[in-house]
């Protein structure tokens, strides 16, 4: 499971934590994110998204 | 054809490009900018100490990049002298650029009261990346700062300075800090939050001088007599949207720049968007409302003439010593704070006479509350 971090906002999404409130479930990839899916505090795109390690 | 001229290179300027360019990769696009032209992010400026960043770290691109990646021209370090709305051009220094479209995405300029003092010159505000840049600079082998305000910014740099070694007092006259975002509970959640870090408070007097004093260091005068010394002061009291140009150009503007719902200004083919920006009376300096924008402008200036929704507009604050994320009532006359704390674990819910929820203040661990929250919000602006 890994985490990827909004370079705009520094938002992180967390695939083991998914967003349940957002109908994404635990465990959800990143990759299985919908591509029209936005940062939930900024609204940029999952391309404005790099992986971390945390 | 004309191009597209844009007029700025922040998040709404090269937002705007990245989304029109999805839709039409052909049209022309020149982008003016004032400044060198390095695509960032403007948040991450008050969190670069906590991730150890530099301005160079900080830029995810040149301009010379994103004129490839876009297939657009960046024209840097040009100030543009005027608007012709009815001859359709803008003037250069020394040239002039003719646009089928023009979108001011000017941003907005940081304000400080007036201040006395021989060091007033010697006062920061951090309001770009090149600003970023010297503020770095300026604090390489300092210990010390003060910060002017208490808002947004001032609270996310008291946090992050702190997370970097410095010793921060943080000078308020409102007297606790976001007092103009968060009920008086929320607020002294995040004071204990930022007092735990090391963050010393000045609750109540103005700054009315910054001086020169022993060691070079800086003396920051108060309304109550009480002097701090600290090796840097940094202001961040307040942003203005950038109107100027527009004003002398004829256009309609109030607090920004006024648009209607497709963001366009009171001047045919001219848009505006972003923190310089007011669309049907909301100034709303955050990404969340930009990034909606640009891509309701990207539509337009594509040919399909598209208004700008703002959904539920939540304002997150990076002071991870006691997270906050607020939502403020759009009418805080009509209705009432319900507010639940348990510690630093606050959770303010803002409700009409009505009973519906209006707005919210989340700090601690109730931010997790947001998304459920929102789901019961009314947009902001449907």
């Amino acid at each position: 499971m890994k985490k990827w971090e909004c370079v705009v906002c520094g938002f992180i999404y967390d695939e083991a934590e998914g967003l349940p409130d957002e109908g994404i479930a635990p465990g959800t990839a990143w990759d299985d994110v919908p591509e029209d899916w936005v940062c939930p505090d900024c609204g940029v795109g999952k391309d404005d998204f790099e992986m971390v390690e945390i | 054809m004309q191009p597209i001229v844009i007029i700025g290179s922040g998040l709404a300027g090269f937002n705007t490009v990245k989304e029109f360019r999805k839709l039409d990769k052909e049209t022309p696009i020149v982008v003016i900018t004032s400044d060198d032209g390095r695509n960032y992010s403007k948040p991450m400026l008050s969190a670069g100490f906590t991730k150890e960043k530099t301005a160079d770290d900080l830029c995810m691109a040149t301009p010379e990049k994103v004129a490839e990646q876009f297939n657009v021209e960046v024209r840097t370090d040009v100030h543009v002298a005027e608007i012709d709305p009815s001859g359709k051009r803008v003037l250069l220094p020394d040239d002039h650029l003719d646009y089928s479209k023009l979108v001011l995405a000017l941003g907005a300029d940081t304000w400080t009261p007036p201040l006395e003092g021989d060091a007033v010159g010697d006062v920061f505000s951090v309001n770009d990346l090149m600003d970023y840049g010297k503020f770095r600079t300026a604090l390489k082998g300092a210990k010390k700062v003060t910060i002017l305000g208490g808002g947004l910014i001032g609270c996310e740099f008291a946090n992050d300075l702190s997370n970097g070694g410095y010793e921060v007092t943080l000078v308020e006259p409102q007297g606790r800090c976001l007092p103009l975002l968060l009920p008086e509970p929320a607020s002294a959640a995040v004071g204990r939050g930022l007092a735990d870090l090391g963050v010393t408070f000045q609750f109540g007097p103005l700054a009315q001088a910054v001086n020169h004093g022993d060691n070079n260091q800086l003396v920051t005068e108060l309304s109550d007599g009480t002097r701090i010394e600290s090796d840097v002061v940094l202001s961040a009291i307040g942003l203005r949207p950038r109107i100027a140009l527009a004003k002398e150009a004829g256009l309609a503007i109030n607090r920004g720049i006024i648009t209607d719902k497709t963001l366009q200004t009171s001047a045919e083919d001219i848009y505006a968007l972003g923190d310089c920006a007011e669309v049907q009376g909301h100034v709303l300096p955050y990404v969340l409302p930009l990034m909606a924008s640009a891509r309701a402008l990207a539509k337009t200036l594509a040919g399909e003439t598209t208004a700008v929704s703002y959904g539920v507009m939540p304002v997150t604050i990076k002071t991870p010593a006691c997270p906050v994320v607020v939502c403020p009532p759009a009418d805080a006359d009509n209705g009432e704070w319900e507010i639940q704390e348990d510690g630093n674990n606050v959770q303010a819910l803002f409700r009409g006479k009505d009973g519906s929820l209006q707005g919210y203040a989340l700090t601690g661990d109730a931010v997790k509350e947001k998304m459920k929250l929102n789901k019961e919000l009314p947009p902001l602006m449907p």
